[in-house]
């Protein structure tokens, strides 16, 4: 199964891959195998998983799409980060930053989603959905 | 002793000169600029071709929404302009030519008796618009050199909320399309309102499996939706990295014929500066013969003592 995360600025990774963990706007984890039905979903911030025989890749996404079709995983997302991409000191800050920005404004979806990015990239860089 | 014509033409064959110099380096760097442009131009289209792929499909399964990027306006009361130039000029008639196509676009809007918004990026329109009292809605510099995708979502926000709370009916996009290395157009785009998706879908390449069933997350509707912006944000990313490229392909044809020239002004100097330098030895010599005949006639060692005289200083 061919997979394929597409960011605006550049393809961050393509090559095969026997299944595809991400989740979805509704909230549950979607899971990707060879023949699949065509589908287009949106998603969260969250963390995506390609697992091949090698071993799993983690990418944290910062929402996006995903199409299937043809046996073909397209993830299009706006940022699309290794594991090794991601600025660890800049994330916290980030986090820290909105944090601080939520506690205020509960009602700040700016800062919610500021929020979640910035735990996806850390929880992403620590490894913690590495299991 | 050269005299002072001579003098003169040296001095400015060394400017023109230190001017080539000066050409020649800038050609090289915008030539290197080009390449990496184009390359930062053809690593974006895998997305805007997904993008559009995915829109495609959803118009294959019959998605209708109404989208306020869809809004259709019954009299456009007023016109939204966006023009991409560069911030630093010596790229020929690039600047130029984006500025007469937006000022033609502002035109006609007031020959329809709209009003018109300018949303302009880079230093030139800026300038060029500011002195002739045009009035501004946004302006960006700093991002039409090396444009990220961040600038084009800075941008894209901006016009989406401007079309969207009304403030503009109609959007275009005035850039320069980079055809080849050789070949750039200036082209005026009609940015918002998006006709509509089959129409979008239609500028795709037909690639995406568009008969297949696909099933959606939340709803056909619900993708489109979210779907939309990303779209506006990556025509725009598209726009600008075109416009990227054309300006450094401009820049390198311009700074190619301007040490051309440069070395054509030498060669014309330097054919003058000769020319000078004989006319000056050739009066010298007269003034000595003749100098040396008032004094001694015909007498040959008074010629043959003025000669040794004058020796080493003249000629």
């Amino acid at each position: 199964m061919q997979v394929e995360l597409v960011s605006p600025e550049r393809i961050t990774f393509s090559g095969e891959a026997a299944k595809v963990i991400v989740r979805t706007v509704g909230g549950g984890d979607l899971e990707f195998l060879a023949g699949h039905v065509p589908f287009i979903g949106v998603l969260q911030v969250s963390a995506a998983k390609v697992i091949s025989d090698e071993g799993r890749e983690i990418f944290a996404i910062h929402q996006g799409f995903v199409q299937m079709s043809n046996d073909k995983v397209t993830i299009l997302s706006d940022v699309s980060e290794r594991k090794e991409d991601i600025d660890v000191p800049r994330a916290e800050k980030a986090k820290a930053a909105a944090q601080t920005a939520h506690d205020a404004n509960p009602e700040d979806a700016e800062a919610a989603a500021a929020l979640r990015r910035a735990n996806v990239r850390l929880q992403v860089a620590a490894g913690e959905l590495d299991g | 002793m050269p005299g002072a014509k001579e003098r003169e033409l040296r001095r400015r064959i060394g400017s023109v000169q230190s001017t080539k110099k000066i050409t020649r380096a800038m050609e090289l760097i915008a030539a290197t600029r080009v390449v990496k442009a184009m390359q930062r131009s053809n690593e974006a289209k895998p997305y805007a071709t997904q993008v559009t792929g995915v829109i495609e499909n959803l118009t294959a399964a019959g998605t209708q929404v109404s989208h306020p990027l869809l809004r259709q306006a019954q009299k456009v009361e007023r016109v939204g302009v966006i023009a991409i130039t560069s911030d630093r000029g010596l790229a020929g008639s690039y600047n130029a030519a984006v500025i007469k196509a937006a000022e033609r676009q502002i035109d006609a809007a007031r020959t329809d008796g709209a009003d018109y918004s300018l949303i302009l990026i880079g230093k030139k329109a800026i300038d060029y618009f500011t002195f002739r009292n045009y009035k501004i809605d946004a302006s960006y510099v700093g991002m039409s050199d090396t444009p990220t995708y961040e600038n084009a979502r800075e941008v894209a926000g901006k016009v989406v909320e401007m079309f969207e709370s009304g403030e503009v009916d109609r959007v275009e996009l005035a850039y320069t399309e980079f055809v080849t290395m050789g070949t750039q157009r200036v082209t005026v785009r009609k940015y918002l309102p998006l006709v509509s998706t089959t129409d979008m879908a239609d500028k795709g390449d037909g690639s995406s499996d568009a008969l297949a069933e696909f099933e959606f997350e939340p709803s056909p509707a619900g993708v489109l939706e979210s779907l939309l912006p990303r779209y506006m944000e990556s025509r725009l990313y598209s726009a600008l990295l075109e416009a990227a490229a054309s300006e450094h392909a401009n820049r390198q044809r311009a700074m190619k014929a301007a040490t051309d020239n440069a070395e054509d002004l030498i060669i014309k100097l330097s054919r003058e500066m000769n020319q000078a330098r004989q006319a000056s030895i050739t009066t010298e010599i007269m003034e000595i013969v003749s100098g040396a005949e008032a004094l001694g006639g015909d007498d040959p060692a008074t010629i043959q003592a003025i000669l040794d005289y004058t020796e080493g200083t003249t000629v």
